[in-house]
């Protein structure tokens, strides 16, 4: 369907895509630069801690006056089927406005209708961030002109947001100093996206890709609660796994579906007034968000110290990567105004308590009571942070001992062997072909001396690689421990015959040859001689006076 | 009361060409079989069931049908330009499908073969659809609005695109940014606005029936100065998907005939909810058209019972002397049917006009911004992106849309809102409820649909103010998302052959069959008066 003519300002040959040409001038992309979304939250941070901590030290001294107030907005896409207010599926990386229509493109005469997902996933949101919902909200439009704002304005929510007043618990990783933190949650609110605005080569032209135009948001607002850089990238981590627990976004930064803008401001201790407030924008990585936010601070309290504090003016800055520093982008010349008013094409937002209700009964375990839980399980803190990152690791976790599997076992199990070989293969643990039920099992027949840990160790690697079960691969490849003392005492007496020189040796005195036996009759039982029973009967016999 | 302005003379020029005024002389005298007395031109018959017969007769034949309308838009249309865009050829072609159609004895839809006239701010896939504005010049739609779609599944043949005040801004169609339509009833007099084209052209006979858009009254008006049927539905009735916005929350589609009963076969038609539009209203429709009773049926009491409220305000001063005058005679053409006539007062009425022209300037300040020249319409070239705004913007609006917008954004600016946009919310809410209690003591309300006849192009073009009073009858029935049906109901002094008056119906939300068959009742029984302009008697 031809929906509309793209034309260029000036005679441009352009014929790739359809895409709306306009001439570039003061546009701002957000780029994508690290493209390894398998890294983990805390991963990421292990990193930025290296990196922080030599520029930090210069301002160790002067950052013992000063006090940081950090707020954050957070903008999560979330992954219903279609867009919010039309069909258009939305698939990132899509070719240019290949997933649009009259209603996204903003043509004349189109009406926006809302997808019914978007509230069930604001409503999921609302109450695992603890909020009071509003159960009757509505729409309102933002305006402002923007190329790749295709009605002129933006459906959002202004002054009733569907959410309001919650907060959101953590646990710091303790190579961080650990520490349990709460942050409040001011609001979150519906909104549609914007589209992208691509350029061209010679940067005489930039392109409207309209794919992500009106696909679904989140907008969640933080209380200004957070006082350091690694607070600040453990709430957004702790969002990402919420969102992800509740399965309304795939809370993928580097796609740009989990986007965080974060204001930081400084003030001397004890002053009651915030510092004047700086956004910074650009941060597609927890690790990027605690180094820029932690370079901010430290360049305001240095400005603070030298009397500067004027300096610190109202305005939004670029994190750089390259550079490892904040750069002014744009100064905020007066409040904007956007003109909210409501929304005349859709009808107010109102939720019944049942459908609230059925709501919360069906929202999963939430990474907070997980943690709690596991916390009670007598695991440590920085065994519960990794299980409880990934919700499928967690659920892992918890399938594996859900039939009375040895808790640290599964753990280290899962922590150890497991992750070391998901990391080289570069899988998620959905795709490896190891069952829980399996892992269990294995844990299981090591613990009840069916097998030996080695031998479990070599058949997990072929669960992982191929699947089948711990029993048949036992079977198939003869792996059951022998635990027979007769025949275990016909293996000790042929090796004992077989080297009379050493066990002469030991008779004399040299009693630590007893390893040397033992090695040379565990070679013979291929390894599947009961450690215990072979040491006592080797012992018997070594010590015997013949 | 009615009696006491018998000494104008202008009631004496009335006398003679208005038939109701004839019943309340003979009602006075207590004479009770009022209708029957005198020889009349015969009530206006539904073109739509005419067309129908002829061509399922063999009659005539769907193409030549086609020919007549199009020799006769050929003929008038130079004159009254009422039409933006025409599409012989795509009438042609469907009309000759639809004798093949009719050849070989296939079922045909309600409207098949019946022309059709749609308004330019509705978009239609296969012709321009400019909203009467430069900045759409030549823009043609991706797709059909649902209204258009839905006549065309009911075999509708769309005739071409008509011409309107831009974006619907205006009350006399001088805002298009393209011509002028001049009134069928006298050439030198504005159709009314902002759907003068649609009105114009059913008037002239140039289609059977067109489709409109009534954000204050912008069917209505037209209607009544052109002297054909005007339907606003309920707010929600009828889809706006396609409609191109000026004020969503008052926007509607709406439909001209030249009877009652052709607004409500079309109606029937473009009604309903649509998935398309979450402000289309689920309610079922019921079938308009069982609402009309042949004439030779009725008794001699056919609208006994039925309680009409006269709005008091709409009689008030500023209202020209001869309109209140053919109102209160159609009052008395009502009593005469039966009705139960009281006056009663909405006191908000005067408050409408300054909250519907604040609402809608808003929603117009936010609706309009989409044309800014990146996706589609005329676009200004230029070195740098807000240069593009503005020269875009500055080209491609008229005088009128720039003032709206300018409007808009003032009152929806952060310190103002509460003093405009918030207050005249207020004041919406209270039309509403006021409207409420009228419609609850009374059946239907009814006003004039302007406080003047047609007035002469270029007489208040230049006076915005003037021209926004003109709306007074019409927009509060947007503020209140009510139904309202305008019909003719007399003729007054000026131009060669009179102007018409429009009458004003007014019913509660979604009971448009109500005001259809009382409309249609008061039509058919309207003695010695043909609404038919000069122009069209012509051809
Ligand atoms: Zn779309």
């Amino acid at each position: 369907m031809a929906l509309t003519m793209f034309r260029g300002i000036k005679c441009c040959p352009f014929s790739m895509y359809p895409s709306a040409l306009v001439a570039r001038k003061h546009v701002f992309l957000y780029c994508t630069m690290n493209n390894s979304p398998s890294q983990t939250a805390t991963q990421d941070k292990a990193q930025a801690n290296a990196k922080v901590s030599t520029q930090s030290k210069k301002m160790s001294k002067v950052a013992k006056d000063y006090e940081a107030i950090i707020g954050i907005e957070t903008h999560v896409q979330l992954s219903t089927l279609t867009k919010a207010f039309c069909t258009c599926p939305y698939n990132y990386g899509s070719q240019p406005n290949s997933s649009v229509c009259p209603i996204c493109m903003g043509l004349p005469g189109a009406l926006p209708v809302l997808n019914s997902k978007v509230i069930e996933y604001a409503v999921r949101l609302g109450l695992a961030l603890n909020c009071e919902l509003s159960f009757n909200s509505k729409f309102d439009r933002k305006q402002y002109f923007y190329p790749d704002l295709p009605k002129g304005y933006q459906i959002s929510q202004f002054d009733v947001p569907i959410a309001t007043g919650g907060f959101i618990d953590l646990d710091l990783p303790v190579e961080f100093g650990g520490g349990h933190r709460k942050f409040g949650i001011t609001r979150v609110h519906m909104e549609e996206d914007a589209g992208k605005l691509l350029h061209t080569g010679n940067g005489s032209f930039s392109q409207v890709d309209l794919n992500r135009a009106g696909v679904p948001l989140l907008e969640i607002v933080s209380e200004p609660d957070m006082r350091t850089g690694i607070e600040a990238a453990e709430y957004a981590a702790e969002l990402q796994r919420m969102v992800r627990y509740l399965g309304i976004s795939n809370g993928n930064m580097q796609e740009g579906s989990l986007r965080c803008d974060v204001n930081v401001s400084v003030r001397p201790w004890g002053q009651i007034e915030f510092g004047t407030k700086v956004e910074i924008k650009n941060l597609n990585s927890f690790s990027a968000m605690n180094r820029a936010i932690d370079f901010e601070i430290a360049r305001q309290e240095l400005l603070h110290s030298q009397g500067q504090a004027d300096q610190i003016v109202q305005e939004t800055r670029l994190w750089e990567e390259g550079a490892q520093k904040t750069v002014t982008m744009r100064k905020k010349e007066g409040l904007a105004d956007y003109r909210y008013f409501p929304e005349p094409d859709l009808p107010a937002v109102n939720l019944t308590i049942k459908y609230v209700d059925d709501i919360r009964d069906s929202l999963p375990e939430l990474p907070e009571m997980k943690r709690r839980r596991y916390e009670t399980m007598g695991l440590s803190m920085q065994d519960i942070l990794f299980l409880v990152n990934d919700m499928d690791v967690a659920d892992f976790f918890d399938a594996t001992i859900a039939k009375a599997a040895d808790v640290k076992l599964a753990a280290n199990w899962i922590m150890g062997d497991i992750a070391a070989y998901l990391k080289n293969e570069k899988l998620s643990i959905n795709e490896v072909k190891l069952t829980p039920e399996e892992l269990g099992e294995l844990i299981a027949s090591i613990k009840s001396g069916t097998i030996s840990g080695k031998i479990g160790k070599e058949i997990l690697f072929e669960l992982l690689a191929k699947g089948g079960t711990v029993q048949g691969l036992i079977k198939e490849k003869d792996l059951v421990q022998i635990a027979d003392p007769v025949e275990i005492e016909k293996m000790v007496d042929k090796v004992i015959a077989d080297n009379p020189k050493q066990l002469e040796q030991y008779r004399g005195g040299k009693t630590k040859l007893q390893g040397f036996f033992a090695g040379q009759i565990m070679k013979a039982s291929k390894g599947k001689a009961n450690p215990g029973i072979l040491n006592k009967i080797l012992l018997e016999k070594l010590n015997a006076k013949s | 009361m009615l009696l006491s302005s018998v000494q104008n003379p202008r009631l004496l020029y009335l006398q003679s060409r208005l038939s109701h005024f004839n019943f309340r002389i003979k009602s006075s005298l207590h004479t009770s079989q009022t209708l029957t007395l005198t020889p009349s031109p015969p009530p206006p018959t539904s073109q739509i069931l005419d067309i129908r017969k002829t061509l399922l007769s063999r009659e005539k034949t769907a193409v030549e049908l086609a020919g007549d309308y199009l020799t006769r838009i050929q003929r008038s249309d130079p004159k009254l330009k009422s039409f933006l865009y025409v599409s012989e050829e795509s009438v042609l072609r469907e009309a000759e499908e639809l004798d093949r159609k009719i050849e070989r004895n296939e079922e045909v839809g309600p409207l098949a073969g019946v022309y059709v006239g749609v308004k330019d701010n509705i978009c239609t896939a296969d012709m321009p659809s400019t909203a009467g504005s430069r900045i759409l010049e030549n823009y043609k739609p991706a797709y059909d609005a649902t209204a258009v779609s839905k006549m065309r599944e009911s075999g509708a043949i769309v005739v071409g695109k008509t011409n309107m005040d831009e974006f619907g801004m205006g009350s006399s169609t001088e805002a298009s940014a393209y011509q002028v339509t001049a009134n069928p009833w006298d050439l030198s007099r504005v159709p009314g606005g902002s759907s003068g084209g649609s009105a114009s052209a059913v008037s002239a006979r140039q289609c059977v029936v067109s489709l409109g858009s009534d954000t204050g009254g912008s069917v209505r008006q037209p209607a009544s100065f052109c002297g054909v049927v005007g339907l606003k539905p309920t707010y929600g009735r009828v889809s706006r998907y396609g409609l191109v916005a000026y004020a969503s929350s008052l926007d509607v589609i709406g439909c001209f005939g030249s009877s009652v009963s052709d607004t409500g076969i079309l109606l029937n038609a473009i009604s309903g909810h649509d998935r398309h539009d979450a402000t289309s209203s689920r309610r079922e429709v019921p079938d308009f058209t069982s609402q009309f009773i042949s004439k030779d049926i009725l008794d001699s009491k056919p609208l006994k019972g039925l309680r009409v409220g006269v709005i008091r305000e709409t009689l008030d001063e500023g209202v020209d002397a001869e309109i209140v005058m053919s109102i209160r005679a159609a009052v008395s053409h009502l009593e005469e049917l039966g009705c139960t006539v009281t006056e009663v007062s909405l006191p908000s009425f005067s408050l409408g006009l300054p909250a519907y022209y604040i609402l809608a300037s808003s929603e117009s300040s936010s609706n309009l911004s989409r044309y800014d020249g990146v996706r589609y319409g005329n676009q200004c070239e230029s070195e740098e992106l807000n240069s593009l705004y503005e020269n875009t913007r500055a080209h491609g609006f008229g005088s009128e849309v720039k003032r709206r917008i300018l409007m808009g954004t003032y009152a929806l600016s952060a310190g103002y809102y509460d003093a405009y946009y918030k207050r005249a919310q207020q004041v919406r809410t209270l039309v509403r409820k006021s409207f409420k209690s009228a419609l609850d003591e009374n059946d239907i309300l009814i006003s004039p649909a302007a406080p003047s006849a047609a007035y002469k192009i270029g007489e208040k073009k230049d006076d915005p103010l003037a021209m926004y009073a003109g709306d007074i009858m019409t927009v509060n029935v947007n503020l209140a998302g009510l139904p309202a049906l305008v019909l003719p109901c007399g003729l007054v002094e000026g131009g060669p052959a009179g102007l018409p008056v429009g009458l004003q119906m007014i019913g509660a939300a979604f009971d448009e069959e109500k005001l259809l068959k009382v409309g249609h009742i008061f039509e058919q029984t309207l003695q010695d008066c043909c609404f038919v302009p000069p122009i069209a008697a012509d051809n």
